[in-house]
Formats: C-alpha cells, structure tokens, sequence
C-alpha cells in the first residue's frame, strides 16, 4: 500500500455545517498531503441503532460504508454525530479497518458538555479532526503509538485527544511514507 | 519489549466479538489469532504459545474454566483472562482460583480493557526481562570460574577482553576439559550482546537430522515426531551468541548449511517455507586440529575462515601447573559452599602430587577430583588420599634410587619436550644441574619425540 495515487473520502452522516466540513477536509488534506473529498449520505440510521444499548453498531455502519462506497477507491470515514458502540465495548469514539479501506469517527463523546464542562466549538473541531486522522492511520496500517503527542496515540479519555497534536510523530510520518 | 512482541489469542464464539477485539489489539501493534471456540484454542496451543489468552467462559462444547484447566497445561506460562457477558461471583472466583489472571465482564468499557492488558503485557514483559537478568547473573558468575595467573592463562584472558567488543566468529580451541565454554561465556558476557541469550549446542550429541532441526527449528508435522512448531536455536539466539561446541563433528551437508546461514543471517525452519532472520554471533569450540582437518578436506575451507577470524588458545592444565594451587582453593571454595561445609583446607602432599600430575582430563578432571575430595573427605582437610590417584607408580624394588631418578628425568624432559628450562623448573633444579643429569645418566632424546 503506497500514499501515491489514495484519495480520502469524508461522508457526512449527520447534519454537519458545510464550513465545518471543509475546513476538517482541510486539515486532514494537510496531514496526509492527499486529495479529500466530501460525500453527505441520507442512510436511515435507525436499522444501525441497537434499542438495548441505545447506541449505533460501529462495526455494521463501517461494513454499510466498505459496501456503497467500494467503487470510489478511496480511504472513506463516515462522520457521525451519534453514540457509537461496538458489540464487545460499551462506546467507542472512532473505529477503522485496519489496513483497510473504512472507518467511522462520531463527535459525540468528544462534547465537552458530556463531561460537564462548559461548551467550545473549537476545541470540539480540533478534537474531531485528530480523531479522523487517526483513524485514517489505522486505514493506512499505523498502529497505536507510545509517543502521548502523536496523533496515532490511543485515546481512552478525552483528555488524551486534547493532549495529543493532530501530526504524526517521526516514527509514525516514517512508516507512513513506508506504507 | 513493544506490544508486537506480545501475542495475543481471542477465544469467543461471537465472530463480532473476535473482530472487534481482533481489530482493537491489532491497531495496539499485538500479535493476535483467534480461535471460534475451545477446541480450535488448545489445538494453536498445541502449535504454539501465546502471553495473553482472552477467553469467553460460555462456549459451547467446552466451557471457559475447563479450558483454562487445559490451557494451563499446555501453556503454563501464559496470563489467562476471562470474558463474559453474565458476570457472575461464583465464576469469577472459580477462574482466579484456578490461576486466573483477571476477569471481564462484557460489554467492555475501553478504559478498563486498555488498563488490563497494558498490565498484562506489563507482566509479560517484566517476566522476559528477568529471565534475561537471571541468566546474565549465571553468565557472570561462570566468569568467576576462570582462574589463573599463569602467564599463558592471562593471555587468553586479555584476548577474550579485546575479542568480546567486537562481532567477530572466534574459534576456541583446546584439549577436552580445558574451559571452552567458560571462555565462550566470558566472552558472550563481557560484549555489547550480554543482555540477549547465549545458546549452546552440542554438535557432537546430535545426529545430523536433530542437529538440523535444533538449529534451524521445525514447523509441526515437518517430520514424524515433530507435533509442534519449535524455534530452532539460531533463532533463539537472535540478538545474543550462538555456542557450536565440538564443530569438528558436523557433517559435509551441515557444513555446507551452516556457511549459507553465516553468510545470510537467515534460515528456513525444517519443512516451513518461511525465510527467518536472525542476529548472532558465532563462537565455535573444538579439541580437534580443524586447519589439518581442512587439508584432509574433512572440514570446508571456506567454514573455517568464516568460523577462524579469532582463534583463542586453552592451553592445557600440564603446562600451566603454576595455576593448579589457585584452581585448588578454587574449587574447595566452590563445592564447600554449595556442600554447606565448613571451608577446608589440602593437605601440602596432597597438593604437592597434584602439581606434579599431567591432568588429561584437564581442569575439568581437577574439579572432580577436589569435589570427590570434599564428599569422601574427613570434614578438616583434603587428604593426599581422599584424591582419586590410582595406586600408580608400583614400586619395583629392583630398582635402585639412580634407576629411579634416571626414569623420573626422563618423562619430566619427554613432557616438555626436551625443553631445558621447563624441565628444571617442574624438576626444580637449576639448568646446570639438569644438563650434569642428562650427561650423567646418558639420556638421550628419542626420535618421534618433537
């Protein structure tokens, strides 16, 4: 798998300003240097939705995605305002095939306003992007990193998204190039 | 040690489950596999071992804890985690009862899946690293087992100084018994690879075929018998030192195996297909003459410059005799604290006629005879007769004192060669006298003797 030739699909799932958008699509072109195209998708979520758990399956929304958008090619993350679950977590914040060509990034669990602090529109930007990027690695076969600034460090707590940039480390920018 | 040298296996009937933790861990850089239920679990233990098993407790056919009973057989040393979606005391309780390293209940929250397996990959890694320090400490302290101060000892010591910091092949070589491996160990000890693992193999002790499959491992089924994978030794020496004793021994198609492997530094495990590579130097040791041998073209040429860039010397017991007293503590030292014994001390005849004997087993024979000492001995003191000495040198009275002298003159020159100064010092009579005895008696240097 070499970056020549890739291109990134960002298909909006839920109602995102159109701003807001682009100017995720920007960074996330910046970071990978690769044509970003945007994509909205009108897909009825409620069959995703799980009533138990009150949360949408991660894992059947990225086998929708590898499935409609397998012609395009392209490195695809669905972007979701919803809670997302996967059947052995009790949440997740994004989630990508690895190595593969489909992820999914939501914001819920990115709003300050679920940890009780105070709402911020640009910390929330900047927390969603970093996501993407980092689920995009994982699409591009990066594993998790040790370096905490890195943005393939793993994230369990929110506190650890703010903490880390939204740029690969030496190490990760190598085996992406290598990749 | 990163989270790719740890493997991981996933044991559930849920293939979501499988995939989402498949998935998870891969993207956390670990080995992982997993297995659809118990049966299909114990047979890639079977094949293999794995550090951290996640295992559901309900599967069908074989329960969670049964297989862990069983898991624990195969795989003693892996750190067993259960998963279930029914949390449950009693289980839980069963499962760390049975050595269990944690329990969890399903639907995971990430944060406490992430803590537990970064502190059961913790453990994996602190195990590893004690078992290196553990066997670094062993390699030190044989260090201690070089004793000497003879002048030809102490330059085998300066060459293993010199030779350890280097990546050179060394060939050590010496008589049976002289500390081959001890010099292997000092110098695997004192180099930038002291850390990783030496690995010894005994060539002469093996057939041709286990040869092969000890060196370069086998896949399971490669040949009858073989019902696992198995590393081979090259491989475990990866990052550390290989030890080929008795490489004289080795047959033509192992020669021949063993060159491509030095010159690649990679390998194909018995019936894989896989190319392995691996980091290792390469010390050898033999007793034999491999120069003479590589002209009677018993041994390839091209192995031996390969193998012969350092060759150290052991220089046999009988010609460093001044070391024997030294050795002797040595050893009296060594086997009274491992007896749990009060220290003892020799006996001046006894130590007399061990510097006179000529020791073909070397120092190895020396410390059998000093442990036999101690165990046989009166609790005080090593005894000229608690040393294993045949009742040699029968007394034939028909000999007269000079006949006596004549024969002792003799075998003292024909040990050294016919050379003076050596032969009045272990006779300890200056040169002259030595020269007046020869004259004296007539004694004459046989031919064939040097």
């Amino acid at each position: 798998m070499s970056l020549l030739g890739q291109h990134i699909l960002l298909i909006s799932f839920g109602q995102f300003d159109k701003n807001f958008l682009e100017q995720t699509a920007a960074v996330v072109k910046a970071s990978f240097g690769l044509p970003v195209n945007i994509s909205i998708n009108y897909e009825e979520l409620t069959k995703y939705y799980d009533p138990m758990r009150r949360q949408y399956d991660a894992d059947k929304l990225i086998k929708y995605i590898q499935f409609e958008y397998r012609r395009t090619d392209a490195k695809a993350i669905g972007l979701f305002r919803v809670d997302l679950f996967i059947p052995i977590l009790t949440y997740v914040i994004g989630q990508a095939v690895f190595k593969g060509s489909a992820g999914v990034v939501s914001l819920f669990r990115l709003k300050n306003e679920l940890y009780g602090l105070p709402k911020d529109e640009q910390l929330l930007f900047e927390r969603f992007y970093k996501e993407i990027i980092h689920e995009l690695g994982h699409t591009f076969g990066l594993s998790h990193c040790v370096n905490p600034a890195c943005v393939m460090h793993p994230s369990i707590y929110i506190e650890e998204v703010d903490q880390k940039e939204a740029r690969f480390c030496m190490k990760c920018s190598g085996e992406l190039e290598k990749e | 040690m990163g989270n790719n040298n740890v493997s991981l296996l996933i044991v559930d009937d849920e293939e979501s489950v499988r995939d989402s933790l498949y998935n998870w861990f891969m993207e956390d850089g670990f080995r992982v596999r997993c297995a659809e239920n118990a049966k299909e679990a114990l047979e890639m233990l079977e094949a293999g071992s794995f550090d951290i098993i996640l295992a559901d407790i309900k599967m069908p056919g074989m329960d969670g804890l049964e297989m862990h009973r069983r898991i624990k057989v195969l795989n003693p040393e892996a750190i067993v985690i259960v998963m279930t979606a029914f949390a449950s005391v009693e289980t839980a309780v069963q499962a760390l009862k049975d050595g269990a390293y944690d329990y969890i209940t399903k639907p995971f929250d990430p944060d406490d899946l992430s803590h537990l397996i970064r502190n059961a990959a913790k453990q994996v890694e602190m195990k590893a690293e004690n078992e290196a320090l553990r066997n670094r400490i062993v390699s030190l302290e044989n260090i201690e087992d070089i004793v000497g101060r003879s002048e030809a000892m102490i330059k085998v010591l300066k060459e293993v100084e010199s030779v350890a910091q280097s990546n050179s092949s060394v060939i050590i070589t010496g008589e049976s018994g002289t500390g081959k491996e001890l010099i292997a160990r000092a110098i695997h000890s004192n180099s930038a690879r002291k850390f990783f693992p030496l690995v010894t193999v005994h060539c002469g002790a093996l057939s041709e075929d286990l040869l092969e499959s000890e060196l370069f491992g086998h896949e399971k089924g490669a040949f009858t018998g073989a019902m696992f994978n198995r590393k081979g030794r090259f491989e475990t020496a990866d990052g550390g030192t290989i030890f080929l004793d008795e490489i004289a021994t080795i047959s033509g198609k192992m020669q021949i195996e063993l060159l491509r492997v030095l010159e690649s530094k990679m390998f194909v495990r018995v019936g894989g297909n896989k190319e392995i590579k691996s980091d290792f130097r390469v010390i050898c040791a033999t007793n034999r003459d491999l120069k003479k041998m590589v002209e009677e073209r018993a041994f390839r040429e091209d192995l031996y410059y390969r193998l012969n860039v350092v060759n150290i010397n052991i220089p046999p017991l009988r010609e460093r005799t001044e070391d024997v007293p030294m050795l002797v503590t040595h050893f009296i030292k060594k086997y009274c604290i491992s007896m749990s014994r009060d220290l003892v001390s020799i006996e001046p005849a006894a130590l007399k006629r061990l510097e006179q004997y000529d020791f073909p087993g070397n120092v190895r024979e020396l410390e059998n005879m000093i442990e036999r000492a101690i165990v046989v001995g009166n609790g005080k003191e090593v005894r000229l007769k608690d040393l294993p000495f045949r009742a040699d040198t029968p007394v034939n009275i028909s000999e007269s004192l000079q006949d006596v002298e004549k024969n002792h003159i003799l075998q003292i020159l024909n040990k050294f060669d016919w050379n003076i100064s050596r032969s009045s010092k272990a006779l300890k009579v200056d040169r002259v006298t030595l020269y007046n005895k020869i004259k004296k008696y007539d004694l004459k240097k046989q031919k064939g003797k040097g």
